[in-house]
């Protein structure tokens, strides 16, 4: 799966996307938060304020329950500030 | 049409290519987003813009197609800045363009209005503290809420 991360959580999580496998019990969005909180401290502080998080799929935004696979790209993000 | 760029533009040349040979086109109304220097009551150097290079495109193609859907334009543009910009620099510039000039107001109003809720972009501004990230406005949402019963 290609992770991509923007604004505040690019920078406490630390880089700007990355590929991971996914674990065989990850396949919604919801899922997946609460497995990346469990790889580090960075990952932690970036997910500790959920209503703060947007979830886009394939460049579509999705909610809590929205399923994930591993060829999906999945960001995550503030939500938006342009304009 | 849809362009993001990290280049200036030009909104009198941007018009008369918008607006070139078309003599359907009664009214143009277009909205222009410039960075200010203040924000909070607080003084702001710079700001950088970051995006999200492919689901933004797809964004305002969305959002753009909408406008059309729901009024009769004869031409509309979105221009979207990104990276470094200061005070007094332009960031956005949408324009549409119909017959009569309600449409043209409306769809303008209904692009710039949506394009802050939903196409990914996020500004950070340089403050005397340090670098911060703008927090999203609850006037933006209900902005945009106006547009959703139509």
């Amino acid at each position: 799966m290609k992770l991509m991360y923007f604004a505040w959580l690019r920078q406490k999580i630390g880089c700007g996307g990355e590929e991971r496998a996914l674990p065989a019990h990850v396949a919604t969005v919801e899922q997946l938060l609460a497995w990346l909180d469990t790889l580090g401290p960075g990952y932690r502080a970036a997910l500790a304020d959920r209503k703060s998080i947007r979830v886009a799929v394939n460049h579509e935004y999705v909610g809590a329950e929205h399923p994930v696979k591993q060829g999906d790209e999945v960001a995550l993000f503030p939500p938006v500030t342009g304009g | 049409m849809i362009r993001v760029q990290q280049e200036d533009f030009d909104v009198g040349a941007e018009i008369a290519r918008l607006t070139a040979g078309n003599r359907a086109i009664g009214g143009l109304a277009l909205f222009v987003g410039l960075v200010r220097d203040m924000a909070d009551r607080e003084k702001i150097g710079a700001m950088t813009l970051e995006h999200y290079p492919g689901m933004t495109e797809k964004k305002l193609a969305e959002i753009e197609a909408e406008a059309q859907r729901r009024w009769p334009l004869e031409a509309s543009l979105i221009v979207h800045r990104y990276g470094r910009l200061e005070p007094g620099d332009n960031i956005v510039l949408v324009a549409c363009a119909s017959p009569h000039r309600d449409a043209a107001f409306d769809a303008c109003r209904f692009l710039i209005d949506w394009l802050k809720t939903e196409a990914p972009f996020w500004k950070l501004e340089e403050t005397g503290a340090g670098p911060r990230w703008v927090d999203a406005r609850d006037s933006d949402d209900r902005a945009k809420k106006r547009w959703v019963a139509d």
